[in-house]
């Protein structure tokens, strides 16, 4: 199994979010997380992540056979986990090159493979950007900072194919978006696809779905996933909303 | 910035203060202490005429009614001046050798694992070098093709020599002796430093660098610079200084003075890594620095960056005193503290001209168990129509045991006058720290990362040759604390 959620209970601040959630990833899958505001969502997101506001209460989790909680925040990075935010922070002063160029090395050092140089990575930033229609010049600026929230998505996704992660966790990339946008992101997660990576999709509408197609919908309703199946559930929802769920 | 200068810097990025070597060599002390005949001993043995001596004498006889100023945010225990050795040179150096072969193996040794390399220095990076070493300056490059253009580029007791009309009109003419007791001291027992002059319409096509190392144990260092730049010309001036590690507080006062006439245009810059003692606030370097320019002319322009990470006490404030109407000061620095360290730095802008500029940008980072206080002081004289000053101080925090303090102070006697100022205090920020870490950066990376990021509007004023060296610099300072 590639990624495995086991009975997994979180609590923030004496609030439960998650509630004996599980949920299991193979290799090559897209799968869709649905579910009200509130439900847990993106807490699912950053704890798979590992931010370190969560209590961990019960479960298990496995990713690419390690004990997920044995790694910290830039362990899971380095091996392979990716999280698109919903919220990308700006970091003023820090340069998007040498940013993405350190994070690309620090994944290569763990996986015992090359580092990269500074000559082929700009080449590699340059080309990942045309394709996702970046121009060139919002590579010379600072980390996210003044960024229109379309650009900011669209760079969590330029982050993304050069990482070219093993699991990448979307999470509500497609919340602010206008319809444009979402196509572009759509298209460089589509783009990115293969046998070898899964994508975890957390999203509000439906509308992303469209565009991405995911082989597995759960729903998730107070911190656990109370059905699972293909997309019609998607369909399903956009009909009758969360309601009949909860 | 060459590739042997590069691993150095990598290498000493590991971890600690990695300069914590000290170099064998006999050294020529006179005894412990400061009296009149230290002050003799030294003019002495700089083989000084007898104008400069007095000069220093009449210093010395300010500096004996002085104390030592105590306003600023600092504390440390009383200076004996009494157990301080005042002068220190290298045996055989009172004949400058000819090149770098005549000079102790031993010396070059120390400088190559301070990762600058004399020669290849010259082919690579084009920086002109008067390397100080202890007291007597060791060897000065490029001087000839300095000299093609009128510029002169020397030690300053070669300028007493050789110039003593440049010296006599400027030296002491922007900082008084008698300004405050660390003038006075500097004034007194100065024992080397750098003197620059740049001719009327002359660029100087090259940074011009000076480096600094304290040696001898005990050896309190008292360097004196002089730059003036005559009419219409520009210099870009580096000063770098690293000291090997030492338990006994080491006193530092130096003194600079930048001279700009009209339309002529100063440039200096600091990276500052005296030792800063160790993690229990043991040992490093008192750095009482008095640095000041004059905008002495119309349309003449001096602009201080600094990067201040060394030093156990740092107390210095580069200032302008915008003299010449249209004249411009500015004044960049990053000040990081950790450990035990303490800072007190900032600048004056006093305005006296009309239509004067100020700008001041000051990055304060703490961590450990520091203190940094930013201190400024904007003034505007009378006479000083339509001046403006715009002053941004931004401090960040980095762990709940460390002080952040900011002091500015704005006194106007002009009321055309033009006032900005913006301040912020910020702890590091979880949400960023997050992010990087997500990308596969260490929180130690990502703390780096960060506090480059905050510090880049001052980093990337300094010339090239410096920014690679500040940044790792301002990388190597957040060790340790981090956590």
């Amino acid at each position: 199994m590639f990624l495995e959620i086991k009975d997994l209970s979180v609590k923030i601040e004496n609030k439960n979010i998650l509630n004996g959630l599980n949920l299991n990833i193979n290799k090559g899958e897209v799968h869709a997380i649905m579910g009200p505001n509130g439900c847990g969502k993106s807490t699912l997101a950053n704890v798979l992540a590992g931010k370190e506001d969560y209590e961990i209460l019960n479960g298990k989790i496995n990713f690419k056979d390690n004990d997920l909680f044995d790694l910290n925040i830039e362990e899971r990075a380095q091996e392979g986990m990716f999280l698109a935010f919903q919220y990308p922070v700006e970091i003023p002063g820090v340069n998007i090159t040498p940013f993405l160029h350190s994070a690309i090395n620090s994944k290569r050092k763990r996986m015992n493979e090359e580092e990269i140089d500074n000559l082929s990575f700009a080449k590699l930033l340059k080309s990942k950007a045309s394709d996702l229609g970046i121009n060139i010049d919002m590579l010379k600026r600072s980390v996210n900072t003044g960024f229109s929230g379309g650009e900011k998505k669209r760079y969590e996704i330029l982050q993304m194919s050069i990482l070219n992660p093993d699991l990448a966790i979307l999470d509500e990339t497609d919340s602010g978006l206008d319809i444009d946008a979402l196509k572009i992101v759509t298209e460089g997660v589509n783009k990115l696809k293969t046998k070898n990576n899964s994508f975890l999709i957390i999203t509000h509408y439906q509308k992303l779905l469209d565009y991405i197609k995911p082989d597995h919908v759960h729903v998730m309703v107070n911190g656990s996933i109370v059905k699972s199946g293909g997309s019609e559930i998607a369909a399903e929802i956009e009909k009758d909303g969360f309601q009949k769920f909860q | 910035m060459n590739s042997e200068t590069l691993d150095t810097l990598d290498s000493y990025s590991k971890n600690k203060y990695k300069y914590g070597f000290v170099t064998d060599i006999d050294n020529e002390k006179p005894k412990k202490g400061l009296n009149e005949d230290t002050v003799k001993f030294i003019s002495l043995k700089k083989n000084e005429p007898n104008w400069m001596l007095e000069w220093r004498l009449k210093a010395f006889s300010k500096w004996k009614k002085m104390k030592e100023p105590r306003w600023a945010n600092l504390n440390f225990p009383e200076i004996d001046y009494q157990d301080i050795y005042y002068y220190s040179a290298p045996k055989g150096f009172e004949k400058k050798p000819k090149d770098l072969s005549e000079v102790d193996p031993k010396l070059i040794e120390t400088y190559n694992k301070l990762g600058i390399p004399l020669e290849e220095q010259k082919v690579l990076a084009g920086v002109a070098v008067d390397v100080v070493f202890d007291s007597v300056s060791v060897a000065t490059t490029y001087k000839g093709e300095l000299e093609k253009l009128g510029i002169i580029f020397c030690s300053i007791g070669e300028a007493i020599q050789k110039h003593p009309d440049l010296i006599k009109k400027y030296l002491g003419s922007v900082i008084p002796a008698g300004d405050h007791s660390f003038s006075a001291l500097n004034s007194a027992v100065f024992t080397d430093g750098s003197f620059v002059y740049i001719p009327e319409g002359v660029k100087c096509p090259m940074e011009l660098s000076t480096y600094f190392r304290i040696n001898a144990e005990n050896t309190g260092q008292f360097e004196r610079t002089l730059i003036i730049a005559d009419k219409g010309s520009y210099v870009s001036y580096l000063e770098g200084c690293t000291a090997p590690k030492r338990d006994d507080n080491q006193l530092h006062a130096a003194n600079v003075e930048l001279i700009a006439l009209e339309d002529a245009e100063i440039k200096y810059s600091t990276v500052q890594n005296w030792y800063p003692g160790d993690e229990d606030g043991k040992g490093g370097i008192y750095n009482f620095v008095t640095k000041r320019g004059l905008c002495a002319g119309k349309n003449s322009k001096i602009s201080w960056t600094q990067v201040e990470t060394g030093s156990a006490i740092t107390w210095k404030y580069p200032s302008c005193i915008l003299k010449g109407d249209n004249s411009i000061g500015e004044f960049y620095s990053v000040a990081i503290t950790n450990n035990f360290q303490q800072a007190d730095t900032g600048t004056k802008m006093t305005h006296i001209g009309k239509n004067t500029k100020s700008k001041i940008i000051s990055k304060g980072i703490s961590l450990g168990k520091s203190q940094n206080t930013y201190r400024g002081e904007v003034s505007f004289l009378r006479k000083a129509d339509k001046a403006r000053n715009y002053t941004q101080c931004d401090s960040l925090l980095v762990g709940n045991k460390c002080g952040a303090h900011t002091v500015p102070y704005i006194d106007s006697k002009n009321n055309t006058a033009v006032i900005e100022h913006e301040a912020s205090t910020s702890k590091i920020n979880e949400d960023q720290l997050y992010y990087c870490r997500q990308r596969g950066l260490s929180h130690e990376e990502a703390v780096s990362l960060i506090v480059n990021g905050f510090c880049k509007q001052v980093l990337q004023e300094l010339p090239m040759e410096f920014a690679v060296e500040a940044q790792k610099l301002v990388s190597i300072s957040l060790e340790g604390s981090v956590g």
